[in-house]
Formats: C-alpha cells, structure tokens, sequence
C-alpha cells in the first residue's frame, strides 16, 4: 500500500502545478479566438479568426513584426559570424591572457543589461545612433557577443584539431579547412548560438523601448505594449491574436533549439536582464 | 594548440586579427556604457535645463542626493522583496517539479513539462500581459476564487508586490526546474538506494543525500536566478508601471523613471550603480564558480 501511494504522489503534485501553470496561458489563447474578447478569461461570445485578420491587415502590425525580425535577424547572423571568427584564435592558438580574457567574457553575460541602458541611451544620442534600427542591433549584437564567444569557443574545441592538421597535411590551407571541417562539425552549435541570440532579441522590450522612437520602428514588444497601455480603447481580441502571433516564433524555435541539444543543456550564464 | 611562429606583426594580425571586430564592439558598446555609467553617476547630467548643455563634474552630489531620498531606500526595499520572494519561489517550485518528475513516467513528463515551459519560453511583455489579466479585478484567479465562496481581491492595487512576485515565479520556475533536473539526474541512484536499505525515509534522504548533493547547483542557480531578477523591467513595468503609487517601484524601475521621465540622466545613473555593484559582485561569484568546475 505504502508503495503505491508513493507513487501515486508525484502525480497529483505535479498535475496541481501544471493546471496552475496553464490557467494564466488559457486568457490569451481563447480571447485571440473570441469575437467579443474581454480582457479577462470567459466563455467566447462566437469563435472567429477575424482577429488575427484584423492583426494581419494593419500595416503598423506588419511592421512591428518585420522590424522585430529585421533586428533579431540581423543580430543572430551577426553574433554568429563575430562569435565564430572570435572563437577560432581563442579555441587554436595559444595564447597569453586567454583565461583571463574568457572568464571576463563569462562575466560579462551576467551582468544585467538593465544597469547601463542609461548611458547608451546617452551615447545612441551622442553618436546619432538614438532611433535607429541598425543602432539598436549593433547595441545588441555586442551585448550579445559575450555569451556566442564563450558558447562557440566550447563548441570549436570540440572540433579535433587532428582533423585540421590531416587537411593541411592534404595541402588546405587554414580558411578552406574552416570551411570544409570546422563549420560543418560545429553546426549544431551555430545553429544554438543563433537560435538563442534571435528569441533574446525577439522578445526583449527594453533596449528597442529606450533607444527607438518612431512608431514605424518599434519592434513587436514595443508596439504591444503600447497596444496595452491604451486602456479603454483596446480592443482585446486583436491584442491577444497579436500576442499570440508574435509568440508563435519564440515556441517554434525554442522546439527546434531542443532538437539540437538532445540529451540535455545547462543555461549556465545564459541569464539576461 | 597552435603555435603562431610569426613574428612581428603578421604573427599579431593573425593572432588577434579574428579576434578585433567582437573586442571592438564589445568594447564601445558594453564596457564603454559601463564606465561611462560611473563618470556620469558624478556630473549633472540631464536631458534638460543646464545639465543638458554643459556637463559638469559635480562630485558627491547625487549619491549624496541618493542618500536623503526616502525613494531610494522604498527601491531598495522593493528590490529585495522582490528578489527574496522570487528566489524562494522559483527554487521551491522548481527543485518539486523536477523532484517529480523524476518518479513519473516518461509521457506524464512530456506533458508537464512543455506546461511549465510554455511561458518561460513566450516574451516577457506577453507572460506580462497573461498575468495581468490572471490577476485583474475580475480575472481568473477572483473567478475561482468566487466560486470557492472568497470575496474577490484587487491584487493589482491591494497586493501589487506579492502579485508581480507571484508573476515572476510562474515565469521563472522553469529555468530553476531545468537546472535542477540536470543536478538530479547526476546524484547517484545506488545513494539513495542505499539509505532507503538503512532504513532512511523518503524525507531524509532527500534531505542527507540529494540535497547536499546538488548543493552546487543551488548555488549556481540562486547566482543566476538573482542577476536575472534584478534587471527585470518589462514584467513589472507592464503589470503595475511600478504602482500603485511606489508599491513595485524597483530600482530598474526607480532608475527609468528618474532619468527618462524625470530627465535626470545623472541621478538615474547614481541608481543604477546600485544595480551595477551587486550586479558585478555576484557575476565575479558565480564566474569563480564556474572556474572551479
């Protein structure tokens, strides 16, 4: 008897949290289907689809998710060539400093972002950066760099140098064995580092909220959060099937990123503000 | 290893070479904004009026400033509250799931487990929005509390702290339940195996055996959970706008408000030096842990 509620236990406990878990998820997901949506959960009036129509025939919205793409986009591939290119030296060569230089980039990817958005806002203002979307992904780029070197150098020294040198032996010279033997070993993991530097961007709200200002180039998490703020006026369906629009990346690939790293992964230092 | 037997400058272009553009870029925009925070936490500088036109160096002034303000310490204050709630939360919900889950089988696990991910994985300014709508004046939580015979309770105005915690917790848990899931399945089966044979309970074993087991990893996490909670913005600035009045007013939030609606750049940089210190003392903590690793 003992035995069997033992395990009986683990069950209702974590079908308690999991129902705790889904109910604050249930609101969005019904009122973006909900043609008289409020802005808490209840019975939808009709079920529709006109809201994510409504999401998707205004410009405004098509632009706020092209710019999140055009921002995410570019500072994933960015980081990922930087990181990569970085990594390379770093994970080769032997180097003075090299210890030294890794563990700042460590410490580097826990510092909260957050401390020093007042001082790049200053300089954004400075350098003629302030309300620019290739101002802002460079500001994300770099921040984001710490965490792809650190990442990219321990996927490179996975990469046996052996199999470098038996390409050299065969007359390659250094790029074309990056090219034809690292990058293709180390692809799983620069495919991570992008993955991981895209949905950072996709929903982060306070760099593209600080540093852009015109409506035509704020970015998803901006532009719904301003949907919000206009209490009273809102129209609630179309703010969920915005939400969960704008969600819908995030999850896919959060699900593909997983397929990369099968059997498991720590986030150490993957903490961002 | 490769030895660069170039010397001069070849041998430096093709050692550090690569290397450039990433330290460049770091080095204007992530440590430049760091040390321009500490000079510009001693100058007057503001969006307006006469700090706006001349920088000047003023000293003290505004950590002294700081020190006089009842806001700051209410900051402060709410920046614990938050943090310790958060921690304490996110730790105790996330070491139950994934002690759970190690004793369910495999399809309950991929049931629960997307549950409690979904919204870590959402963006912030949408988990925000759920929440708040779970806990608006007629939201989910008063509907059940209805029906449970509980007058309804206006946590956005009442209880804004313990709800934007609450909030925090359900978006955090999953981070700490990953991270407690890989430490568990590290603690050897035939440990506890064993004490269970000496006739240890459930109870203590979990506690003699698996937690001083992992107790890395509970120190890793509290180091990562923490630096994470402390920068957090958007959560609170969507559910409450750190409201009502200073309730959730926490330092990122105090600091926003001071230097882009106040348009003192200066005091707001004074605040977020705050930040900055704690920020960098647990960072050098929780690398010195890694090392040792």
């Amino acid at each position: 008897m003992r035995h069997s509620k033992q395990a009986v236990a683990p069950y209702i406990i974590l079908s308690i949290i999991g129902v705790l878990f889904i109910l604050p998820l249930l609101w969005v997901v019904v009122a973006s289907f909900d043609s008289g949506a409020g802005e808490v959960l209840r019975r939808p009036e009709g079920l529709t689809v006109s809201n994510f129509g409504s999401v998707f025939a205004d410009p405004q919205n098509l632009k706020a998710f092209r710019n999140s793409f055009i921002i995410a986009g570019g500072q994933a591939i960015f980081v990922v060539v930087l990181a990569g290119i970085a990594s390379y030296p770093l994970s080769r060569f032997r180097m003075k400093h090299k210890q030294v230089f890794m563990l700042s980039m460590l410490l580097m990817t826990s510092l909260p972002i957050t401390a020093i958005m007042v001082p790049v806002y200053k300089m954004f203002l400075n350098f003629n950066l302030y309300d620019h979307l290739g101002g802002v992904m460079l500001f994300m780029i770099a921040s984001a760099l710490p965490y792809g070197i650190w990442l990219m150098k321990n996927f490179m020294d996975g990469v046996p140098i052996e199999l470098e040198e038996a390409a050299w032996v065969d007359g390659a010279t250094t790029l074309q064995s990056i090219r034809h033997i690292v990058i293709p070993l180390m692809l799983p993991g620069v495919c991570t580092v992008a993955i991981f530097t895209f949905s950072g961007s996709w929903g982060n709200f306070f760099v593209p909220y600080i540093l852009l200002n015109s409506a035509d180039k704020l970015p998803a998490a901006v532009k719904l959060y301003q949907y919000f703020g206009m209490h009273g006026m809102v129209a609630y369906g179309e703010l969920a099937a915005f939400s969960v629009t704008y969600t819908i990346p995030s999850v896919i690939l959060y699900v593909i990123s997983q397929k990369f790293m099968s059997g498991g992964f720590t986030l150490a230092g993957g903490a961002k503000g | 290893m490769i030895e660069v037997r170039e010397r001069g400058w070849r041998g430096v272009i093709r050692k550090y070479g690569l290397l450039m553009p990433a330290i460049i870029l770091i080095l204007v925009f992530f440590v430049g904004p760091i040390l321009l925070t500490i000079y510009y936490s001693f100058t007057n500088l503001a969006l307006t009026g006469s700090g706006a036109q001349q920088v000047r160096f003023v000293g003290w002034k505004n950590y002294q400033q700081m020190f006089k303000d009842p806001n700051v310490y209410v900051a402060i204050l709410n920046t614990l509250i938050f943090l310790f709630g958060s921690l304490i939360g996110q730790q105790l919900l996330g070491f139950t799931i994934a002690y759970c889950m190690k004793s369910v089988k495999k399809w309950f696990r991929s049931l629960i487990g997307p549950i409690i991910l979904a919204i870590w994985v959402m963006p912030e300014v949408v988990s925000a929005l759920c929440m708040y709508s779970f806990f608006y004046d007629d939201g989910t939580v008063n509907q059940i509390l209805s029906v449970i015979g509980i007058p309804p309770v206006l946590w956005l105005y009442q209880h804004a702290m313990l709800t934007v915690v609450l909030a925090n917790i359900f978006r955090g848990t999953a981070f700490s339940m990953m991270m407690f899931q890989s430490a568990l399945d590290e603690v050897p089966g035939d440990l506890e195996e064993a004490a269970a044979i000496d006739g240890a309970g459930r109870f203590t074993a979990l506690v003699r055996i698996v937690l001083p087991c992992i107790r890395r990893t509970i120190g890793t996490n509290t180091i990562l959970n923490t630096l994470q909670t402390l920068g957090v913005f958007g959560m609170i600035f969507m559910m409450t706008g750190g409201g009502p009045g200073t309730d959730t007013q926490t330092l990122p939030i105090f600091m926003y408000n001071q230097a882009f609606k106040g348009y003192n750049l200066a005091y707001g940089t004074a605040i977020s030096m705050i930040l900055l210190f704690l920020g960098a003392v647990l960072s050098v903590f929780f690398t010195m842990m890694s090392k040792e690793r």
